[in-house]
């Protein structure tokens, strides 16, 4: 039995519903939704990078550099963010922040 | 089945093991370690689709600068560990069934839909025989077909780096600090003054007078 495109396409499923469940699991914490929001761009990177194999096309892993790119940029700015609100709520609880509710 | 199956086998249950763990962890340490296990089996998995430089890339820059900067944060911001998870066990049941539904439909379709194989996929490439390097043909495409988009990454990375120093750059007012540019750009005659003088002077009447400043306010 060889390894066939599916296999990966699957994985990267998987990858990506165990992430979405982990939002869903994890709404109060904040840094472990931005791990999902991780494992789910790791897991559509996993998606391209077997696409990019089975179809011998090297546009996949180029978008896949682009992905990781703006992936460290977005992980970067939260991060940031998060830090600024922890200084201004001392916690980082989603359910407390309502102030920009109207 | 063949050594390449059973890599892939393997590095998957590990992949999806730490993943599961990533979002059950109590521990957000736990949970960030668990999610550096999960990338390295990702490039793992990515050596198997013979993406070298990305799965190299994958290792440095995720492991090693991204995951890096999520335990510096979460070891900083000392989050209370049992607090905020009283609704875990509540919205279980609804993140399963979603879970669930997502990869039964996706690998339905999946499995059905795209049995390509490596002999196929060597004959759509039509070069498989021949020994490529992977960073050699990324490289030949980046910079010249993509160049522009590279350009527009590199300034993707140049905004964030500005904007998280911008974020977390604070003024504290509670201590003195001295504006360092106006501290390189003063000049001497701003500090002193040298002031003439008669090397003897005649003595006063009983008269005290105020020997004039020589430094000026700093």
């Amino acid at each position: 039995m060889t390894l066939t495109l599916g296999h990966f396409l699957t994985l990267g499923a998987i990858l990506f519903a165990l992430s979405v469940v982990g939002i869903f699991l994890n709404r109060k914490n904040l840094i472990v939704l931005m791990m999902a929001i991780e494992l789910m761009l790791l897991a559509v990177n996993t998606n391209f990078v077997a696409f990019s194999h089975y179809l011998g096309d090297l546009k996949g892993q180029i978008f896949v550099f682009f992905i990781l790119t703006v992936a460290a940029a977005e992980a970067a700015i939260g991060l940031a963010i998060l830090v600024l609100l922890f200084r201004s709520k001392s916690n980082i609880n989603v359910d407390e922040l309502n102030t920009l509710k109207g | 089945m063949d050594v390449k199956t059973g890599l892939f086998y393997i590095f998957s249950t590990v992949l999806l093991l730490a993943a599961f763990r990533v979002i059950t962890a109590r521990n957000p340490v736990h949970a960030v370690l668990f999610l550096v296990l999960s990338f390295f089996q990702a490039s793992m998995i990515w050596m198997l689709l013979s993406a070298e430089f990305l799965a190299i890339i994958l290792v440095l820059v995720y492991v090693g600068a991204v995951m890096v900067l999520f335990l510096f944060v979460v070891m900083m911001l000392d989050v209370k560990i049992e607090g905020g998870r009283d609704g875990f066990w509540k919205h279980f049941p609804l993140a399963a069934v979603v879970g669930v539904l997502i990869v039964l439909e996706m690998s339905a379709v999946l499995m059905g839909g795209f049995r390509v194989t490596e002999d196929v996929s060597a004959s759509i490439a039509g070069q498989a025989s021949v020994p490529v390097s992977n960073t050699r043909e990324l490289g030949l495409l980046l910079y010249t077909q993509y160049i522009y988009p590279l350009e527009v990454a590199a300034a993707v990375l140049l905004l964030a780096m500005i904007t998280a120093i911008v974020l977390t750059l604070r003024q504290r007012k509670d201590v003195k600090t001295i504006d360092p540019s106006e501290q390189v750009s003063v000049k001497a005659a701003d500090r002193l003054v040298v002031v003439k003088m008669s090397t003897t002077q005649p003595p006063l009447p009983m008269q005290v007078t105020e020997i004039p400043s020589v430094e000026k306010k700093a």
